[in-house]
């Protein structure tokens, strides 16, 4: 954000505590004394508040990022998303654009109740005129913010509370990651996990531990939910004959199911097993810890999922 | 004859003026003395007390990592305690953060409001919400909303249902000032007047939204005088002064009753801890501030008040710590030693009966083997 902001006098960053606080999870931190007050803006607690004007100044030129302390509190803004932002451009005939990102974190954060763990990701990606991201490492975090803050469209980032505090390399010469391209994480021949975010990290682990079972996975990491990158996962489908999607979020449809349909569409005649998806379970995520762990996607759901498809293909020779 | 709360409408100020009994050496103002009974009293002074120390022994253990999150309402005791005592067993409570202890006075036992902060077998809500969100049906109180402001309309709507019952309850509904930006609180506003409906809205306002002041939360001088706009009476009232807010919310409560509509209830206080156990106030505000306020702690006015008048005294005190300080740690020891809620317990209560897609979930998960401590 800072870069972008240095780039570009027109990228602001807007929400509840990014300035004087330095941000709920210190992701602004420092940005204030950088920027001063124009560029670092608190609001006051009305999410609907502060989406609706950074829609109404996009449309005029300014390029805000408007940051919710997470995403379960766009659900107040709901409506400047999904019927304002999203449509301005279609609606006006193509005269209004509207260049914003909303970004914050998004999915479970340990132990803060059904209210404050949405996998939010799955209702926006359904609506045409944004872009969703959703990065699991930090050289895609840094850039697909930047290619987000670039790009003339609504465009929302889903970050990850669990994962703000993840190290890694990130190489000097790293721009802007493109929107809709997937990365392969791992590469393998057995199956493919098809994973986003944090779960591509419970994917990694899960794949580990099937390597010593002799079972050989390959990741793919959609980076980008909207648009999808069908060909990475059909690629790797062909490849490996199998497919299990991880994600957060509740399993009645969704990215996961959006997945599948690619699948089994476009890769039918490579498939040995069906798709499965491994979910958070289908119920209001519960505030007690062991509850809680039993609710979301863990390494041992997904190790169950891959021998599943992977046992049924071999059975059959 | 004592000057009604809600004279300070018809007064010009824009502020509202501040109605406020206990006077700084402990006594109370004749001309606004509610005159209630000193038993009365005496029950708050204990409940404030026994607030206070269940707060402070909750956020240690916060810190000491058994339980998850807490959110206390140190400083703020007056409002929760009075709301307590004048809400009759019908009427209905719609708390925010800071109010969940008016089921406390109410009755709810202490080992359940406990239990809900441990989120175990001993959790009535059987650990599904966050510490800080107790509800108890039997006390008619429900739980807030972790996104701020829905308790607010939803208090309105519980009202107006009384109304049509025409059982005389009233709602309580409460938000903080930062939840008055949300609109949520002005549709609360807009349908509790133009419905009539028997709601007293109470905001308090403790001066911080985490770490945005009230000056920067909204423009506006006061926020007694939102309600003007839309047509409701509006108190601002000091809400460290537990026999000025008993006096307002108990006038406020009667109007409802009575079938005159609702009540706008502004009362100034001060948070003097974080916002919550995730928060660190040093970052945004000082310690000159905090000790301010300190001095006018609800809980030592209205001691100061008490001793004024011969209610209580050293011995009577310290008594009253040792009982609470037994009480509160046998409650705790009874319940950290409870088992977590059964694991299949996850699939219940999703819907008013179990589906064909919970059944199956909950196969899959009985197929898995649990951990030792499940
Ligand atoms: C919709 C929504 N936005 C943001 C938050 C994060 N948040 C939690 S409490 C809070 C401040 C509330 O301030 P106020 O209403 O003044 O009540 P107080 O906590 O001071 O009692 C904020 C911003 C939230 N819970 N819900």
């Amino acid at each position: 954000m800072i870069e972008e902001m240095e780039r570009d006098e027109r990228v602001f960053l807007m929400g509840e505590e990014v300035g004087h606080y330095q941000g709920a999870y210190k992701v602004s931190e420092g940005m204030l004394e950088k920027f001063g007050e124009r560029r670092v803006v608190d609001t006051p607690i009305a999410e609907g508040g502060f989406a609706g004007v950074g829609v109404g100044a996009a449309m005029v030129g300014l390029r805000p990022i408007i940051e919710f302390m997470t995403w379960n509190f766009s659900a107040v803004a709901f409506d400047q998303i999904l019927n304002n932002a999203a449509k301005l451009r279609q609606m006006s005939g193509g005269q209004f654009n509207c260049p914003i990102v909303f970004r914050g974190p998004n999915a479970s954060a340990r132990q803060v109740g059904s209210q404050h763990s949405h996998a939010m990701e799955h209702f926006y990606a359904t609506i045409p005129g944004v872009k969703v991201v959703a990065p699991a490492f930090v050289d895609d975090a840094k850039g697909l913010m930047k290619a987000a803050i670039r790009d003339d469209n609504p465009v929302l980032v889903m970050e990850s509370e669990t994962l703000y505090s993840l190290k890694g390399e990130i190489a000097d010469d790293l721009d802007v990651v493109p929107m809709g391209k997937a990365r392969l994480v791992r590469e393998g021949a057995d199956c493919t996990i098809v994973s986003y975010s944090r779960m591509t990290h419970v994917a990694v682990e899960a794949a580990a531990a099937l390597e010593k079972e002799k079972i050989s996975v390959e990741i793919v990491d959609l980076r980008s939910l909207r648009p999808l990158d069908e060909d990475a996962i059909v690629a790797s489908v062909q490849k490996t004959h199998r497919c299990v999607v991880v994600h957060e979020g509740w399993p009645y449809g969704g990215v996961g199911a959006e997945v599948a349909d690619r699948v089994q569409r476009l890769a039918f005649d490579w498939l040995e097993a069906p798709v499965l998806r491994v979910a958070t379970l289908d119920v209001p995520m519960p505030y007690n810890a062991k509850l809680e762990q039993l609710c979301m996607p863990q390494p041992d759901r997904v190790i169950a999922a891959v021998k599943r498809v992977v046992n049924r293909g071999r059975g059959r020779g | 004859m004592i000057q009604e709360p809600h004279a300070t409408l018809r007064d010009s100020d824009p502020d509202v003026g501040l109605f406020t009994v206990l006077r700084e050496d402990g006594s109370a103002d004749p001309a606004t003395d509610p005159k209630i009974p000193t038993p009365r009293l005496v029950l708050a002074y204990r409940h404030m007390r026994r607030l206070r120390q269940l707060d402070a022994r909750m956020i240690l253990l916060q810190r000491q990592g058994r339980v998850g999150f807490y959110g206390a309402c140190t400083g703020q005791e007056a409002v929760p305690i009075a709301t307590g005592l004048v809400a009759r067993p019908d009427d209905w409570v719609f708390p925010a953060l800071r109010e969940q202890s008016v089921m406390l006075v109410r009755g709810f036992p202490l080992r359940q409001f406990v239990a809900q902060v441990f989120g175990n077998s001993g959790d009535v809500l059987k650990g599904r919400q966050m510490p800080s969100h107790p509800s108890g049906k039997q006390v008619h109180q429900v739980s807030w909303s972790s996104c701020i402001g829905p308790q607010i309309p939803q208090a309105v709507g519980a009202a107006w249902a009384m109304k049509q019952a025409k059982n005389e309850a009233v709602a309580f509904g409460f938000s903080g000032d930062g939840a008055t930006s949300q609109p949520d609180f002005h549709a609360a506003m807009t349908f509790a007047a133009a419905f009539k409906a028997p709601v007293v809205i109470v905001c308090q306002n403790n001066h911080w939204s985490i770490s945005v002041p009230t000056a920067r939360q909204t423009a506006s001088r006061t926020i007694a005088v939102k309600g003007r706009a839309y047509g409701i009476p509006s108190v601002r009232v000091d809400g460290n002064d537990l026999l000025a807010m008993h006096a307002v919310l108990e006038r406020a409560a009667d109007r409802a009753r009575r079938g005159e509509g609702p009540t706008f209830v502004e009362a100034l206080t001060y948070r003097i801890g974080a916002h919550s156990t995730s928060d660190d106030p040093t970052r945004y505000r000082t310690d000159a501030e905090v000790e301010s306020w300190k001095k006018k702690d609800p809980v030592d006015r209205l001691a100061r008040h008490l001793r004024k008048i011969g209610a209580i005294d050293d011995a009577s005190e310290k008594q009253l710590d040792d009982e609470l300080g037994a009480e509160i740690a046998e409650v705790i020891k009874a319940v950290e030693e409870l088992p977590p809620p059964p694991r299949l317990s996850l699939f219940d209560d999703v819907y008013a009966e179990p589906t064909w897609n919970l059944r199956e979930q909950r196969e899959l998960l009985a197929a898995i083997p649990p951990a030792p401590s499940h």
